[in-house]
């Protein structure tokens, strides 16, 4: 398994323009490592749809590259999304799993199948253009500049090491960070694009 | 003895509607009772269908394609909506955009004793997430379409339209 924090890392030097979409436990990360945060976007959740959203932003902007960073217990919970990803084929879209096998903000119970799915193997077969796994750091940092230059859908599928929660919610420290409105209106604003 | 012409939906008038009002993609799950409609805007070159696995799903793809400044409606039928509800508060009314969903209100009946128990909890459903709705029985109602673009726009709120003709299939 990796560092969440360490795949970040890796993956800053790649990112050229695209939006980034960071999410769960591990996606906390990312704001350690962002180097332009008008284009990192908090979609928000409702039960794993955050990646159904990610596929409406990579469809209403086919000319930018979109990176969503997803969980896989939010996954699970719409694994019908990704036919509904590969049935519209976005050439733009990157889909990197962040796989640390638990429910982390919940105190960490495994998912189901938890050591035994083979995300990739799902996406793939789903209908995704390419889809990779890595459990090493330095295979990631290998491959992470030609998995970005590829037409997507791509499904990228990684191993980290889970940032168990067991505070109740209301004693845990939260860096500040963006609302969803206001990362909304600062993409906008740096696309031209008029809100709703 | 004058025979009389059931007043019916077309899916030419669903279709002019979404046109007239900009309208770029259709997030959708097709049904049977629903064909001609899909296969209508399936002809259109202005407009992308959006096919989604899941209900839930069209709002949160509804809620990208706003981000990125297209207009989408979500098109899908009463039972799929109510599968959808945490993606409804989270993705559109949390977000405060704009959107219009057009849901088939399968088993409602203007006339004979509803019991489909779909129909029964669908006015109740969007009630209780406060989203005003339009019913569109046939060609005559179709500029409540319009009216509930209109409203969804100043309001920056989802706003429904409950299509009473969904069970006999978008008559042509």
């Amino acid at each position: 398994m990796i560092q969440s924090s360490d795949i970040f890392r890796v993956f800053k030097d790649h990112r050229g323009d695209a939006i980034v979409i960071p999410t769960g436990t591990s996606g906390r990360h990312w704001r350690e490592f962002t180097q332009n945060e008008t284009r990192d976007l908090n979609l928000g959740g409702a039960m794993g749809h955050t990646t159904s959203a990610a596929l409406g932003l990579a469809l209403g902007l086919p000319n930018e590259k979109v990176v969503l960073f997803d969980s896989e217990g939010a996954l699970l919970m719409n694994l019908g999304i990704l036919a509904t990803i590969a049935g519209k084929q976005p050439s733009n879209f990157c889909h990197i799993l962040l796989d640390n096998e638990c429910y982390a903000t919940t105190g960490g119970q495994p998912v189901p199948n938890a050591q035994e799915i083979n995300y990739a193997g799902v996406a793939k077969e789903a209908g995704y253009s390419a889809a990779y796994s890595f459990d090493d750091l330095e295979e990631f940092a290998t491959n992470i500049e030609q998995i970005m230059n590829e037409s997507g859908p791509v499904f990228v599928a990684i191993k980290v090491v889970p940032e168990v929660e067991n505070e109740p919610i209301g004693m845990r420290q939260r860096a500040p960070s963006r609302s969803r409105a206001e990362t909304i209106r600062d993409l906008q604003g740096e696309l031209g694009i008029s809100a709703g | 003895m004058v025979e009389q012409q059931a007043a019916v939906l077309s899916p030419e008038a669903l279709v002019e509607e979404f046109k007239k009002n900009g309208v770029t993609h259709v997030v959708t799950i097709p049904d049977s009772e629903t064909n001609y409609l899909y296969e209508l805007m399936q002809e259109q070159p202005w407009l992308d269908v959006v096919p989604a696995s899941r209900e839930g799903e069209t709002f949160a793809i509804a809620l990208g394609l706003i981000i990125g400044g297209q207009t989408p409606v979500c098109l899908i039928q009463n039972t799929g909506m109510m599968e959808s509800g945490d993606s409804i508060r989270g993705m559109a009314l949390d977000s405060g955009f704009p959107l219009v969903m057009v849901i088939g209100y399968r088993g409602w009946n203007r006339h004979g004793v509803i019991t489909d128990s779909v129909a029964r909890y669908t006015e109740p459903f969007l009630n209780a997430f406060r989203i005003n709705y339009y019913l569109v029985e046939q060609d005559a109602d179709s500029h409540r379409i319009s009216v509930a673009f209109e409203e969804a726009k100043n309001t920056k709120r989802p706003v429904a339209i409950l299509v009473g003709d969904e069970y006999h299939g978008f008559n042509r």
